[in-house]
């Protein structure tokens, strides 16, 4: 997994958000994706294909990026800040939409 | 002579048509034109479509059905010889009807159509029954009911069209891609077709450059009258799946898209436009509530190919025998007709009689006062 520059530097966490349910820090400007790319198993798997997949084009184009943020299936993780208490979640599959 | 048979237009009617005629055993040059020609091959909704088909023209309405039978053994074969995967399922298909008025209007057409068919294979469902097929749906409070046809099916049209080429090549046949042509010749014993990479000489031509075919054809007084109609469509992220069997303007892929369409309109550039996205969007709303959450991945459009009475065109110029021309809208359900029936019989110099009805003459009548 990538690591983040600002691990284990001076500059603090600017917050903590949910990675499937485990406290893990994020700073200001980083991207859904950017959480991806560095906690393990947060990366989605092809609803085709079934395989493992992590964010790719970062510009809104690939669509293997696709998480559950704050409950909302299918939220291209490269399109969204992290905000404080933010919930982000592996997503299996294609979205299920409410009946 | 460089081929036996030279096809203009590598669309997915050339491409048939062409798949068909090397599987006899003929050699097939299909010279196709620059990369941002026009292209309905790919913008195709992707339904092998029965209900409602020729309506006014009997020989369509059986031709439809001639290719709709035809085609789970040519998707097979077809799959094969291309090496690669051809979605396609034939559970039946729907059209929804979202009024009363909308409900009573399709159910006069499908009995004008049904006068004249072999057997009845299309029925109007009411909401309950629809409500009974489509179990991992909430229908919205409009949809009154829908007709359904259990012959109806789709495919991926760009699985089919990718397969199509592919399958050409592996038949020992050619296609050449970014070779426009410019003039048909005829010559003794054949034809020379001019492109801009030089010459190429065949017995027989046929002419399957969708809109741009007239324009071909014309000067050699083979008159192929046809119209452009716009199309846009939109297509939706990946969905868990649930809707089991497409309808006309809805249908969820086997990746799990949802492909809304489509618009008509009197247009002649492949634009989009935020009104036709918002009628598009608002329809599929109508029916699937649900789907108003979903986010929505692309939006494009495509010129449909249509003559006059909206049936296909396949014609044989009186002045130059062996110049042939095959246009026409529905290049995905008539795939399975095009490699099995007009391409082989294209290929041996004779349209059989049961063709005799899509003509161009049939255009060639008076005007009376």
């Amino acid at each position: 997994m990538f690591k983040s520059v600002l691990e284990g530097s001076a500059a603090a966490p600017d917050m903590m958000v949910m990675v499937n349910g485990v406290e893990t820090p994020a700073w200001n400007g980083e991207t859904v994706a950017s959480i991806l790319l560095r906690v393990p198993n947060v990366g989605r798997t092809s609803p085709v294909s079934g395989k493992p997949r992590l964010p790719y084009c970062q510009m809104g184009v690939c669509f293997d990026c696709l998480a559950v943020v704050d409950g909302i299936a299918s939220t291209q993780g490269c399109l969204v800040a992290v905000r404080p208490g933010m919930r982000i979640d592996i997503q299996r599959g294609p979205r299920e939409i409410a009946r | 002579m460089d081929a036996d048979i030279i096809i203009i237009g590598a669309g997915v009617v050339g491409a048939a048509l062409a798949y068909g005629i090397a599987k006899k055993g003929h050699k097939v040059i299909v010279l196709d034109g620059k990369d941002r020609d026009l292209r309905a091959a790919r913008a195709n909704f992707g339904l092998v479509w029965v209900q409602g088909k020729g309506s006014d023209t009997p020989a369509y309405t059986e031709l439809t059905l001639q290719s709709s039978d035809l085609w789970p053994t040519f998707r097979q074969e077809l799959a094969e010889a291309a090496g690669s995967r051809v979605d396609y399922s034939r559970r039946g298909g729907l059209a929804f009807c979202l009024s009363e008025a909308d409900y009573q209007a399709r159910e006069a057409l499908l009995e004008r159509t049904h006068n004249r068919q072999r057997q009845a294979y299309t029925e109007m469902l009411g909401r309950h029954a629809l409500e009974r097929m489509l179990p991992a749906v909430t229908l919205g409070n409009a949809v009154v009911g829908a007709s359904y046809c259990e012959l109806d099916g789709h495919t991926n049209p760009l699985q089919l069209y990718a397969a199509l080429l592919a399958a050409v090549s592996t038949l020992g046949s050619q296609v050449r891609f970014r070779t426009p042509v410019t003039a048909i010749k005829p010559m003794s014993g054949g034809f020379e077709v001019d492109t801009l990479q030089g010459g190429v000489r065949a017995r027989r031509v046929i002419v399957a450059a969708g809109l741009a075919t007239p324009g071909l054809t014309d000067p050699l007084g083979l008159v192929v009258p046809l119209y452009a109609e716009r199309g846009q469509i939109l297509v939706t992220e990946r969905l868990a799946p649930m809707l089991p069997l497409p309808a006309s303007g809805l249908r969820q892929t086997s990746e799990g898209t949802m492909m809304i369409g489509a618009t008509n309109e009197k247009a002649f550039d492949t634009g989009v436009t935020i009104q036709s996205a918002i009628k598009l969007a608002h329809r599929a709303q109508r029916i699937i509530p649900a789907l108003g959450s979903v986010r929505l991945v692309r939006q494009w459009s495509g010129l449909r190919v249509l003559s006059p009475d909206k049936a296909p065109i396949y014609a044989e110029s009186t002045r130059h025998a062996g110049l042939f021309a095959a246009v026409c809208h529905s290049g995905v359900t008539l795939a399975a007709a095009h490699a099995a029936i007009v391409g082989p019989a294209m290929a041996e110099g004779q349209l059989p009689q049961n063709l005799a009805a899509f003509s161009n003459g049939r255009f060639d009548v008076q005007k009376c006062a």
